[in-house]
């Protein structure tokens, strides 16, 4: 397993498959009446995020908690531009003070590897603007293989916002690698350059994205572009691109229904899709906490035996 | 003065057409005499055996941040990378702080020149006052005070009704307005080049049609006034056919090409290094073949190294935070000769497009080599072998894509005004 975990691009399918088999082993001590073991005791482990988070945040903590690693949470809402330190300064400071692993969110594409070129300890991306978010694409396919017991042959269709998307671009990597064939469809204005060039399908409509698909991936369009000029309304774009059970039909009668939260109910999601099945929003949360403490494991607790005597 | 004779190197004059062997003195400043074997009793010798014997270079686009940052550069240290890459003259944007739009600033740009740089140093000034795209600079008292063009480098003049009344009105004083052409609406923040690599990285996209359409509308306003329109850092492939085609209808414009954009595509940023953040920024490898291609057939007319030193904090932030440009006299001779190795250019080209033309552009006395031009010599050798360290270099910033780099042809030896102002194993000499 490389050190670190910048992004899924380029990541091997064995290593997807070795935090894929550690995060359900994790899962099972989510599941005891004493949900936390001594794996990382002594090691620290620093969140640091300098782009507002509850979610991601939450679920490393408990993650760092349920291995007994001790949590420290550093947030900083400002960019190098609005503070007298840089953020490689922030990351220098915070690296002297030898944690076992930093994890990393920013709203900058890219910030999270230059952190990571300079510091010792391994970095975890938590999520780098419209780049990458490793572990939330890693949490979706232990959903996946949850339901559908593989990935490998699955088609899967992502739709919505991809050009702004984290989650979009680690996840086509993801399934990509994983065998499953991808298909992207949303606004035009909201599908990014040369799209293709990832290796996915552009479906020229909802309806030839979702035909015969396996999973169905709906992104959150991002607050400050609901007001945006990228789609004319919420209204069209809910009628045009937001699933509903009717639109799901196309889709094959056993598809899943995924998002990454937080939905905007009747935008993305009509209401009743996103409570229940086939949708499955509270087990890919579910799954974060696990599949975040087997990246935890791996990552803070190889640096530990790395570091013992020899 | 002093002679200078230098012998038994290749000559090659653009101007007047000369790629032979052949001995050049200096005296007075001046070139005195050209031709073979000859002997210059007194004459300080510099042997050229190997090398070519270039007009010093001229660089129309730089920026030496003198005055107002001079933690970036100023024009001390500047001048002597300039010499230090073969560059004897260089124009110098008009970005500073104040901006160079007021006489008084043209004057303290030349006198800082004159006591401290050993390249030659001709301000641009604004083109419109505070570089705001609004009103125009008072272009005459300019000239009077020594600018040799006109731009609002860095910025765009959206407003085409004022574009429209700067090239109009430059006609007046017969100088070239040298334009930045991004249009802003479709730039939208984008900090590389808009398709795959920006997908992969995930930062927003600077269309090439964004330079396009503003080439396009720019050409079309130099037909309607009959001005010199000087197009900045050209980097796409739809500009150079636009280009060609105006060319061709006889429209007054003439164009730059840096080296990095003749050099390095899109895919250099793919590890979120800010040194290769640029405006514009690298294009695809196709836009790069025709850049090249352009350069080849004169569409492009000149080689500029769009010099912009950053300091190391500035450019260590957010690839989004962080300043567009690099720095580029040092590395500018070493890159573009690999195209002349590759059988792109021709040496006497490569020449032209370093001197001869950017000279004749800005409309100085430079760039040519017959006997009584001025003294302005550079020599290259192009087997020489070197590794490029920023940190060992002239300017004060090291924002280089190339840093680390193997190279194969440097600047060995820079005259100006018949006195040497470079040595590359002695290095910069001036006071």
């Amino acid at each position: 397993m490389q050190r670190g975990l910048l992004g899924i691009e380029g990541m091997e399918r064995a290593d997807i498959e070795l935090v894929l088999e550690t995060a359900f082993h994790m899962k099972e001590v989510g599941q005891r009446d004493v949900k936390k073991v001594p794996t990382l005791r002594g090691r620290s482990i620093i969140n640091l995020f300098f782009e507002p988070s509850t979610r991601t945040r939450t679920s490393f903590e408990i993650a760092g908690k349920r291995l007994s690693a001790d949590v420290i949470n550093f947030s900083s809402s400002a960019s190098s531009l609005s503070k007298s330190e840089s953020i490689l300064d922030t990351a220098k400071t915070l690296d002297a003070m030898d944690p076992d692993a930093v994890v990393v969110r920013h709203q900058v594409a890219g910030v999270p590897k230059r952190i990571a070129d300079e510091l010792a300890a391994p970095v975890i991306n938590a999520g780098d603007g419209a780049h990458e978010h490793p572990t939330q694409a890693l949490l979706d396919l232990m959903t996946v293989v949850e339901e559908k017991g593989r990935v490998d042959g699955l088609c899967v269709a992502i739709i919505g916002d991809i050009a702004h998307s984290r989650v979009a671009r680690s996840n086509i990597h993801g399934f990509l690698t994983m065998g499953a064939e991808v298909r992207v469809a949303g606004p035009p204005t909201m599908i990014p350059a040369r799209v293709e060039a990832l290796g996915v399908k552009a479906a020229r409509s909802l309806r030839e994205a979702l035909d015969g698909a396996d999973v169905v991936m709906a992104l959150r369009i991002q607050g400050e572009r609901l007001s945006g000029a990228a789609f004319p309304s919420i209204r069209e774009y809910a009628a045009t691109f937001g699933l509903d059970r009717a639109k799901l039909r196309f889709a094959q009668d056993d598809a899943i229904v995924m998002h990454p939260g937080p939905v905007n109910r009747g935008v993305e999601l009509s209401h009743d899709l996103a409570d229940r099945r086939p949708s499955v929003i509270l087990d890919q949360v579910r799954n974060g906490v696990a599949l975040r403490m087997a990246v935890l494991y791996l990552q803070a607790g190889r640096r530990a035996r790395a570091q013992e005597p020899r | 003065m002093a002679r200078v004779l230098i012998r038994g190197g290749r000559l090659l004059d653009p101007a007047a057409g000369r790629d032979e062997a052949a001995d050049l003195l200096l005296q007075d400043g001046r070139v005195a005499a050209v031709g073979r074997g000859m002997e210059a009793q007194g004459a300080e010798q510099v042997d050229a055996s190997g090398c070519w014997v270039m007009p010093g270079f001229v660089d129309l686009h730089a920026h030496l941040r003198e005055p107002g940052q001079e933690y970036k550069e100023d024009i001390a240290s500047g001048g002597r990378a300039a010499v230090a890459g073969g560059f004897t003259s260089v124009a110098c944007m008009a970005n500073t702080a104040p901006v160079n739009d007021d006489p008084a600033v043209t004057d303290y740009i030349l006198d800082r020149a004159r006591q401290d740089s050993p390249a030659r140093i001709y301000p641009i000034a604004a083109a419109t006052k505070g570089l705001r795209g609004e009103v125009m600079s008072e272009m005459s008292a300019l000239v009077d005070a020594g600018a040799v063009a006109f731009s609002d480098d860095g910025k765009t003049i959206m407003d085409s009704g004022v574009q429209r009344r700067v090239l109009e009105y430059s006609r007046l004083v017969e100088r070239p307005v040298m334009v930045h052409a991004e249009d802003c609406g479709l730039v939208r923040g984008g900090v590389v080049n808009e398709g795959a690599v920006s997908t992969r990285l995930g930062l927003p996209g600077n269309p090439a049609v964004a330079e396009v359409v503003h080439v396009a509308r720019d050409l079309m306003l130099a037909e309607l006034t009959g001005a010199h329109l000087h197009v900045a850092h050209v980097s796409t492939a739809g500009a150079v056919e636009l280009l060609r085609e105006a060319r061709a209808r006889g429209v007054h414009v003439t164009a730059e090409v840096t080296p990095h954009h003749l050099a390095l595509s899109d895919e250099a940023a793919l590890g979120y290094d800010a040194n290769t953040k640029m405006a514009p920024p690298l294009r695809s490898a196709a836009d790069v073949a025709a850049c090249q291609q352009g350069l080849a057939d004169g569409v492009l007319d000149a080689i500029a190294t769009d010099h912009a030193p950053h300091a190391v904090h500035e450019k260590e932030v957010e690839f989004t935070a962080a300043p567009p440009g690099v720095i580029g006299f040092e590395t500018a001779l070493a890159v573009v000769l690999e195209l002349v190795r590759a059988g792109r250019l021709t040496p006497l080209q490569l020449a032209a497009a370093l001197s001869s033309n950017p000279a004749r552009i800005l409309q100085l006395e430079a760039g040519r080599l017959a006997r009584g031009d001025p003294g302005d010599v550079t020599l290259v050798d192009p087997e020489r072998r070197w590794r490029y360290d920023p940190a060992k270099g002239h300017s004060k910033s090291r924002n280089s894509p190339w840093a680390g780099r193997e190279f194969t042809g440097r600047v060995v030896v820079t005259l100006v005004a018949g006195e040497l102002v470079f040595h590359a194993d002695r290095g910069v000499l001036h006071p």
